[in-house]
């Protein structure tokens, strides 16, 4: 018998844990529109400060930022996860969610980004332009799958150089691609211009000029189910204004 | 109690070195790139210590969660003869060999808002368990009760059901025979089930990032934040993976000792 109270307490505890964690956040939702954004994990730092600087803008109103791969994100959001505003990394990604219907309006897009080679400190090897990367013993690339790899394969087709595949090593998404020159796994890495920024004090860069370059453009939408289509409007708005573009080129992405 | 080995052959003594080597080397090398001069600071910073008390709550409700649930499910398994037994112990294992990402996108079309139980809670009662703290504790139960239905149930089967009778025959109810003959029994085997669940949830990233999100100070526990600072900080990603190794270590040394009466 007291092992079936005591069972019983504790299933009402664990209820009413489960309880207050959802009750805490829809309280914050009364006293003014939150909002939850996701953003492409190198959108991160750029969308934490642009969320700061909307929110001292618009009194009572409070971004919740959730950050991941944009494949993650999108499978969050075709589950009906109670995101707002939705910023991808690429618009393959998107233009799943849009053609799923999940997206409400046509995405627009905010920001883009170039790609760069990323050397050890110093640039060692003197690697001066793409079709060095030939004579290195070890070249990071992302994988063909992610966004980043696919743009540095048709950067390296267009420029016309050829690596040799055993002299490839492939980095799962941006990060780990430059990990692998920071760590000194790798001799060179095509990355993004803000990865290599993120990463300045321990890399050297070499620029990709722009007829051989590729440009990544990120889109944002408002997701379909959302409550708060004022704010989250008001969000993709800011993101796209003065202020969002400005935090967006202090991170090294391009705005046009 | 163990007899000694008096001389140990060489052979076990190589072999297992080189285990120690696969288990311990990667530590060491982490420990040799650790910031020790700025790790206080980096383990004390705001974010840091959200991210570790999150982990540290949300892991001690998983271990409960498991243990609540897990030890009837042991229990069931070990005792309860019904069809396709093998079948449900084969199944609840699943979450072990699943890869942690894919547990998350299965944790998703169950929980989330358009999931097989996720959707009638959103539709009922307005109940959203992703991107909540709830989530967090589901995904790492998900993954961590399987530790402790495998450690229970092999020791409900193992142990000498003769005492169990003896306190039957001697009039004990079935509840007091499994509480003071079963449980007494199997609570080595409960503790060290319940530290492996917790050990597991506290580590938890996959399932988490993908079916909780990483939501500041409501889903980003201390592996989730690594994984954000390893981008701009890998300092600190060393320093705060150092810290929850080192929580770890203290409290899986601490329990052994008083709870296994092993030391």
């Amino acid at each position: 018998m007291n092992v079936a109270r005591g069972t019983a307490l504790a299933v009402i505890g664990a209820v009413a844990l489960a309880a207050c964690g959802s009750s805490a956040s829809t309280a914050r939702d009364d006293g003014g529109a939150t909002i939850t954004v996701s953003a492409a994990a190198s959108l991160g730092d750029a969308f934490s400060e642009i969320a700061d600087r909307f929110e001292r803008t618009h009194p009572g109103s409070s971004i919740r930022l959730n950050v991941g791969s944009s494949a993650q994100l999108a499978a969050q959001i075709e589950q009906g996860a109670p995101a707002d505003v939705v910023a991808t990394a690429d618009e393959v990604t998107m233009d799943r969610l849009v053609r799923a219907g999940d997206v409400a309006d046509d995405p627009q897009l905010f920001a883009e980004n170039t790609l760069v080679i990323v050397t050890r400190p110093g640039n060692p090897q003197h690697i001066g332009a793409l079709a060095d990367l030939a004579d290195v013993d070890t070249v990071a690339l992302c994988v063909a799958v992610a966004p980043c790899g696919r743009y540095a394969d048709q950067v390296l087709d267009r420029a016309g150089v050829s690596v040799p595949s055993d002299r490839i090593t492939r980095g799962a998404d941006a990060r780990a691609t430059l990990a692998a020159v920071t760590q000194n796994d790798a001799g060179a890495a095509i990355v993004y211009v803000t990865d290599a920024l993120v990463a300045a004090h321990a890399v050297s860069t070499v620029s990709i000029p722009a007829p051989d370059n590729e440009v990544a453009r990120y889109p944002i939408a408002i997701v379909r189910r959302t409550d708060e289509v004022g704010t989250a409007r008001a969000f993709v708005t800011f993101v796209r204004g003065p202020v969002g573009q400005a935090i967006l080129v202090d991170h090294g992405f391009l705005v046009s | 109690m163990t007899r000694r080995v008096r001389r140990p052959p060489a052979l076990p003594l190589v072999l297992a070195g080189g285990a120690l080597i696969v288990l311990l080397l990667p530590l060491l090398g982490l420990l040799t790139r650790a910031p020790w001069s700025d790790l206080w600071a980096s383990v004390t910073s705001e974010d840091a210590v959200r991210a570790l008390r999150l982990s540290i709550v949300t892991s001690l409700w998983a271990t409960f969660l498991a243990v609540l649930l897990g030890v009837p499910l042991a229990w069931v398994l070990a005792r309860v003869d019904f069809p396709g037994r093998s079948l449900v112990r084969a199944l609840t294992l699943l979450p072990l060999v699943l890869p942690p990402v894919v547990g998350g996108v299965a944790l998703l079309s169950a929980f989330g808002g358009r999931g097989l139980l996720g959707g009638p809670l959103d539709d009922w009662f307005g109940i959203q368990l992703t991107f909540s703290t709830p989530a967090v504790v589901l995904a790492e139960t998900f993954v961590a009760m399987p530790f402790l239905v495998i450690t229970v149930e092999a020791a409900l089967r193992s142990m000498d059901r003769r005492y169990e009778d003896a306190a039957a025959t001697l009039g004990a109810g079935r509840a007091t025979v499994f509480r003071r003959v079963t449980m007494p029994l199997v609570a080595p085997a409960l503790a060290a089930g319940a530290a492996l669940a917790w050990a597991r949830a506290l580590g938890e990233f996959g399932a988490t990032i993908t079916f909780a999100g990483n939501v500041e100070g409501e889903t980003r526990t201390a592996p989730l934040a690594v994984y954000l600072l390893l981008d701009h900080d890998p300092t600190a990603a060393v320093a705060l993976s150092l810290v929850l190794l080192a929580v770890c270590v203290v409290v899986l040394i601490a329990l052994r000792g008083r709870w296994l009466g092993l030391r």
